[in-house]
């Protein structure tokens, strides 16, 4: 059984977890991987926690259900973690990448996580380049930068596909600067 | 414990019939607050809003009428249930209220 | 040339694709969660001129379904689409469309039945319609999810079937997950390379060549024609597979009316229809790793339930778990019951029903490896000791 990679997402209608959850599932197939990607939503309203599922692996699965124990979290909203078990299941030696203004060390500590953990401003980032506090493609080049689950290039090669022009390029660079300031502890 | 968390505890076999939840106004215990990215600050620097009765557009217009009514002059702004939507600061003619980012 | 490409597409976009390359000639539908990705999907196809196609947008999922009869007494090529609530509000319809043996295509995009009130994915809405007279089949992934869609219109208006096809994908599971699908290399779009010949339909509304249709028939005639529905319908089977030989001579993916997944030497095995399926496979494999002789049987093919395949797919079995993922209230599920009944009085293995996933209760590995156990224990006794059970639920 080829290993499969599952990362789960967290954040809240409207936050653009779903399409998070898509272009790490799009970026992956272009390296002719295996994918799969979906949501978990109860009544659709923004503003409702919702979580988005990527499955990545480089042989063909089957597996159909919600993701259990993921490899990767991926928290887009801050408020989250006091709200949700953002990090239940995560295997050993996983990792949590955080939309966060604080440090990794800081985060760690006030949410008692003692998994790795991933820290990134991508609000502050998306506010920068994007305009707006949409920080679901930010992150994304956290995740990449940390996880290595794809090249930074598919990912961009994915997110243009979906967001062109002037927006397109305001993205990757959202995805560039988190790459770039994401820090672990 | 709201009625959801109630529930949860319950099995098939002591879940109410017909799919019914048996008290009323359960609506309540959900703090509809939470959902919040904005909240409404009424007179922030200066008290433009000196005779809410004489207007109440604000109260008549909260989709979540978490705007209050108190005795006898007053407005109070319900953060339990208010949801930041901005129709208040939106319709207000005086412009008394700011919508200002949640922590 | 068109080359194949492999792409992530969600459930309802593969579909959307697969209907289009079919060509339709009219659409009428009216959008229900899950399925509305797929009709807006075509309706954007067909605003943009990427697809010729009367699309009719009508008040209601009864309307809809009566304008697909409509169009396809003309001898159309007809689409739609829906789930849940809106298979329920056309349903009489639905029955009409079949028996008038018009080879509409529609999908389901499986979403359980209010009440309460859920969007979520079951075969409750499937199994509303299962009596209907119409052919359904259930996808197991996104790919077959499109590939079925463009067997359906051939099996539906082959002259010697003619009647219509309900597609099945899991509702969010299906048809809201991205998956990779690798679409069809297609040099003649009109015909699909010949797959799909334009319709020569079995009979249609013209006024050169007048006919009555849709009319009354009273004692003396109705049980008669209805036998011969019924016929046409228990004879699709065999079309069903000429179609499922073709398309895979020629693209390589084959879809069998039933699958049987590791059974040759399984002591115990479930029965699974629809996305459970997959799951269900990953399930077998981490039990198999463990040394335990379990396997799997996929319905793809409900209607017409293909008996003999499945007596030669179940009988080497010790017991068998039939996965209902609806149940028939005051009996058991509906798959089980058609499955118990081609499995009885002879020999072969022990038949019970599991009910689960229902209004989209998850199916988990755990939840495969909980029916494997209970399998086991009954074939240990040698009897089943609860023909109908209801897994993963609170309370039991």
């Amino acid at each position: 059984m080829s290993k499969i990679t599952e990362v789960r997402f967290h954040g809240r209608g409207g936050q653009g977890v779903v399409t998070a959850s898509r272009l790490l599932a799009d970026a992956a197939i272009r390296e002719g991987k295996f994918i799969q990607a979906f949501p978990e939503f109860g009544p659709e309203r923004a503003g409702a926690p919702i979580k988005g599922f990527t499955r990545i692996s480089d042989k063909k699965f089957t597996i159909k259900s919600a993701i259990y124990t993921p490899d990767v979290v991926a928290v887009i909203d801050p408020t989250l973690p006091r709200l949700v078990p953002v990090t239940e299941g995560l295997k050993e030696g996983g990792i949590v990448v955080i939309n966060t203004p604080e440090t990794p060390e800081a985060i760690k500590s006030k949410l008692g996580i003692t998994d790795t953990v991933a820290a990134v401003n991508a609000t502050n980032i998306a506010l920068e380049t994007i305009g707006r506090p949409i920080a679901n493609t930010a992150i994304l080049g956290a995740i990449v930068k940390v996880t290595d689950l794809v090249k930074l290039d598919s990912l961009i090669e994915a997110l243009l596909e979906v967001f062109k022009g002037g927006v397109g390029q305001k993205n990757v660079e959202a995805i560039k600067r988190s790459y770039e300031e994401v820090k672990v502890a | 414990m709201t009625i959801q968390d109630e529930y949860r505890k319950k099995g098939w076999k002591n879940l109410p019939p017909g799919g019914i939840v048996d008290r009323p106004a359960t609506a309540l215990e959900y703090k509809t607050g939470t959902w919040r990215a904005f909240r409404p600050i009424r007179n922030k620097d200066k008290k433009i809003c000196q005779n809410p009765e004489a207007c109440l557009i604000c109260w008549a217009l909260c989709p979540d009428a978490a705007i209050k009514r108190v005795e006898p002059n007053e407005l109070e702004f319900d953060m339990d249930y208010c949801k930041g939507c901005g129709v208040c600061a939106l319709e207000c003619p005086l412009k008394a209220i700011e919508m200002e980012q949640e922590e | 040339m068109a080359k194949a490409k492999t792409l992530g597409m969600m459930g309802d976009f593969a579909v959307a694709e697969a209907a289009k390359l079919c060509n339709p000639d009219v659409i009428a539908a009216y959008p229900i969660t899950p399925q509305t990705i797929i009709v807006e999907r075509l309706s954007e196809f067909v605003a943009d001129g990427e697809l010729e196609c009367e699309y009719i947008c009508v008040e209601s999922e009864h309307s809809a379904m009566s304008a697909c009869y409509g169009a396809s007494a003309t001898g159309a090529r007809v689409y739609t689409a829906t789930a849940s609530q809106g298979l329920a509000l056309m349903i009489e319809i639905v029955y009409i469309t079949a028996s008038a043996r018009f080879p509409v295509v529609m999908t389901i995009a499986n979403r359980a039945l209010s009440g309460p009130i859920n969007i979520h994915c079951d075969h409750s809405d499937a199994m509303l319609a299962r009596d209907s007279g119409w052919i359904q089949l259930f996808a197991e992934d996104c790919q077959e999810a499109y590939d079925s869609t463009i067997q359906a219109f051939r099996i539906a208006e082959d002259k010697r079937v003619s009647l219509p096809v309900m597609n099945c994908l899991d509702g969010f599971v299906l048809s809201h997950s991205i998956e990779p699908v690798t679409t069809l290399p297609i040099e003649d779009e009109e015909t699909l390379d010949g797959f799909l010949p334009i319709r020569d339909p079995l009979y249609k509304l013209d006024v050169d060549a007048p006919i009555a249709q849709g009319l009354l028939a009273l004692p003396e005639f109705y049980m008669e024609i209805k036998r011969g529905q019924q016929e046409a319908h228990l004879k699709s089977l065999s079309v069903i597979k000429e179609v499922i030989q073709d398309f895979g001579d020629r693209w390589g993916r084959y879809y069998p009316v039933v699958e049987p997944y590791q059974m040759d030497d399984a002591e115990v095995a479930v029965m699974t229809i629809g996305s459970s399926t997959g799951t269900g496979k990953a399930a077998v494999d981490e039990l198999r790793a463990e040394g335990k002789k379990v396997g799997l049987v996929k319905l793809r093919c409900y209607r017409p339930f293909p008996v003999k395949d499945i007596q030669a797919a179940l009988k080497k079995a010790g017991a068998v778990g039939v996965c209902d993922r609806a149940v028939s209230f005051g009996s058991t599920g509906p798959v089980y019951a058609d499955t118990a009944g081609a499995m009885v009085g002879r020999g072969g293995p022990l038949v019970k029903n599991f009910i689960i996933g229902l209004g989209g209760k998850d199916i988990t590995i755990d939840t495969f490896r909980t029916m494997y156990d209970n399998l086991y224990a009954d074939l240990a006794k040698g009897e089943i000791e609860e023909p109908v059970e209801w897994i993963g639920i609170r309370g039991e």
